[in-house]
């Protein structure tokens, strides 16, 4: 099922100190026998801002990169599209090795494959909203009314239908991000780079695009490297995380993994930062059950819409939305079989979670003991969304 | 004897001037064809700004400022100052003088734009050019203007060819300057976003970096023009023809008053170029 997107293999980025004398043989030498940075630039005159770093991300996740400031992030997501040329190593983006490629071969894969998010924006004043967002379908060639129609989608994906006309000065910060993520989805790219893309913004808006973030991901399926020095950040967004320490590679893991079991105490001091507080309420995290159904629907299709989404159970709704229950695989296949009515076979009493805006905190318990993912339902008992423990998992990890 | 240690020993000397008096007779006699058609060339390009400028009626010539004004500056209070400004430019008796003023300085505007444009670009992206060219350019900016002057004249014989040719050499400078300022000052997070995004070399150049430094770019182009008025004086002096002249015949004859006018009016029409193009700058950088 997982497909691999992107590898990156034994990854070296060097870069001259001004000492004239700077060797990178000498330099990748030391590196290899695991020399820290500062006694290579003390031997050999290099500055080694990435050493060996290997890591794999598969399609449609979002992988998320963590390090301290100077910890060579930055350095290596401009590896990912070739901003910087490494010094060693291998990137294959669909198994093709961009590291080997001609001038002509990485514009086109920056123009159709990568895009990226920029830590300050990097828009351009001189252009509107939308003319910002359709540069990258500009420089392509795309003709104006083409590239403006798709320029207006990814607007519209954003939230900022009615800003397409303004300046870019005369948006906040949020905003000017937003125009940045609609820039970089307009390229339609597979993979999605963003240098500390929300660094720059105050929580509450940082809060807000994360979860927009998700919300575009989910949809769109991309897949995203995602960069921050920020762990809760991290394990909100990412499926997988990688941490750096000066250059290198210490552990990467599911964010659960890392918490269960971290490589070092490096990564455990890392980890000792997650707070709680800063993560999600339950609006943030519930997704729309793949399975569900209408109660008139019988089971028939039930089983069928269960086949087709690959699940195991459906959620069944009567009249506008309204949630009525569960019925599982088993007792589907029973009633088929006509050992059970459907009217015994579905479980109505599961607990449901009322109100969206519930800390995450307070349902793990419950839903570390339910069955089922908890359902979350608004006024009327109308089905808004459900809460998987993989969810929660990944959003709360304290 | 001793004065050996004081003054400066004659018989160590490098005759520098012959060396280049001989220079600039060789070009003169073994490139004499080459000035020449320069020369035909420059003329020919002069002649036909000042004819097109003396076909424009006199009234319809001030209307046109007058809009032109309202256009960039949106006041009719000032297209209206400065109409006036060229009417009493006229009522002088200086109206063709004008015209022929005009013709050198809008002729070497050109030239050191076509010139200026691509070697100020070409300097914000190259650091070895950008150290070949800096000294360069302090030179022409602090070298008195006379002194390029005579071999111009030597080359091309006196008029307006040489005239344009050392206002080049003066006005070209600040647009090298500031085009090359303005470009490396564009945020570098937006050039690489732009490189990010598969822009080619020119595309970053063309739809990102000039953009991006246009307000300083016009700043530029505005130094450009005022330095190509402030030389209208000089270049009377090696023969170009219009109010410069006026205003050195004025000096040479001791007449007050028409130098004061005649000086009046290259004010007038600095003034006016000046405000013109400043307001593109200041359009920018809002
Ligand atoms: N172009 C460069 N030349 C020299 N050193 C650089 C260059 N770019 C980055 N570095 C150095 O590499 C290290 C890693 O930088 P960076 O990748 O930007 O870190 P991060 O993004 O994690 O803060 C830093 O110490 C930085 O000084
Ligand atoms: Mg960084």
């Amino acid at each position: 099922m997982a497909e691999t997107i992107l590898k990156v293999k034994n990854l070296y980025k060097l870069f001259k100190s001004n000492d004239i004398t700077a060797n990178e043989d000498v330099a990748l030498k030391l590196l290899q026998e695991g020399a820290d940075a500062a006694t290579v630039l003390d031997k050999s005159g290099m500055f080694a801002a990435v050493a060996d770093v290997s890591f794999e991300v598969q399609r449609g996740e979002i992988f998320a990169l963590i390090g301290l400031s100077g910890s060579g992030k930055s350095t290596i997501i401009r590896c990912l599209n070739m901003l910087h040329t490494p010094t060693r190593g291998q990137i294959l983006v669909e198994g093709s090795d961009i590291t080997k490629y001609n001038d002509e071969q990485l514009l086109e894969l920056r123009r159709t494959k990568i895009a990226m998010v920029f830590q300050n924006f990097g828009l351009m004043s001189h252009r509107d909203v939308l003319s910002n967002v359709c540069y990258g379908l500009e420089i392509r060639g795309m003709g104006k009314a083409e590239r403006e129609a798709k320029g207006m989608e990814m607007v519209a994906m954003v939230g900022l239908e009615g800003w397409e006309h303004k300046t870019i000065d005369s948006l906040s910060g949020g905003m000017k991000q937003r125009v940045g993520i609609a820039r970089a989805l307009a390229n339609d790219p597979d993979i999605l780079l963003m240098d500390e893309a929300f660094s720059a913004l105050d929580p509450l808006v940082r809060n807000d695009l994360q979860f927009e973030l998700l919300r575009i991901q989910e949809k769109m399926g991309k897949t995203i490297v995602f960069i921050t020095h920020d762990i809760n950040e991290a394990f909100k967004l990412g499926s997988h995380v990688g941490i750096l320490r000066e250059g290198r590679m210490v552990q990467v893991a599911t964010p659960e993994q890392m918490l269960s079991q971290p490589a070092n105490d490096y990564v455990r001091k890392f980890i000792d930062n997650v707070d709680p507080s800063k993560v999600f309420s339950v609006r943030n995290i519930m997704v729309t059950p793949s399975c569900m159904i209408k109660a008139t629907d019988g089971v028939n299709i039930a089983l069928q819409s269960m086949r087709n989404n690959g699940v195991s159970s459906a959620y069944i709704v009567g009249e506008q939305m309204h949630f009525i229950g569960i019925i599982t695989l088993e007792d589907a296949l029973a009633v088929r079989a006509g050992k059970k009515t459907f009217e015994e076979a579905v479980i109505k009493d599961l607990p449901l979670i009322t109100d969206m805006d519930t800390p995450v905190a307070d349902v793990v318990e419950l839903a570390a003991s339910a069955k089922f993912p908890l359902v979350v339902v608004s006024e009327g008992n109308v089905l808004r969304g459900i809460v998987s423990k993989a969810s929660i998992l990944s959003s709360f990890c304290n | 004897m001793n004065n050996g240690l004081l003054e400066f020993p004659t018989w160590i000397k490098l005759d520098l001037a012959t060396y280049i008096d001989d220079f600039v007779r060789y070009l003169n006699v073994n490139y004499g064809d080459f000035f020449y058609a320069l020369k035909a060339t420059l003329n020919g390009l002069i002649n036909l700004i000042y004819q097109s400028l003396n076909i424009i009626p006199w009234w319809l010539f001030i209307l046109i400022v007058i809009f032109v004004t309202k256009k960039l500056l949106g006041s009719y209070r000032k297209g209206f100052l400065y109409g006036a400004l060229l009417f009493c430019v006229g009522t002088f008796g200086y109206w063709d003088m004008m015209n022929e003023t005009l013709s050198i300085v809008i002729t070497s505007v050109i030239f050191s734009l076509l010139l200026g444009l691509p070697i100020g670009v070409g300097i914000s992206t190259s650091a070895g050019a950008n150290g070949f060219v800096r000294p360069v350019l302090d030179a022409m900016q602090t070298m008195p203007t006379f002194v390029y002057m005579i071999p111009a004249v030597m080359l091309l014989g006196p008029g307006k060819v040489p005239a344009v040719l050392a206002t080049v050499i003066y006005a070209v400078v600040p647009v090298i300057r500031l085009t090359s300022h303005g470009i490396q000052q564009v945020d570098k997070e937006v050039v690489e976003a732009a490189r990010a995004f598969g822009s080619s070399r020119w595309q970053i150049l063309a739809k990102v970096q000039i953009p991006q430094a246009l307000p300083t770019i016009m700043t530029g182009i505005n130094q450009t023009m005022m330095m190509a008025v402030a030389m209208v004086v000089t270049c009377a002096m090696i023969g170009a023809n219009g109010l410069g002249m006026e205003v050195l015949i004025a000096i040479n004859r001791t007449e007050s008053g028409r130098g004061i006018i005649a000086g009046i009016s290259i004010v007038i029409l600095a003034i006016i170029i000046d405000r013109l193009t400043q307001s593109f700058s200041a359009k920018g950088d809002k």
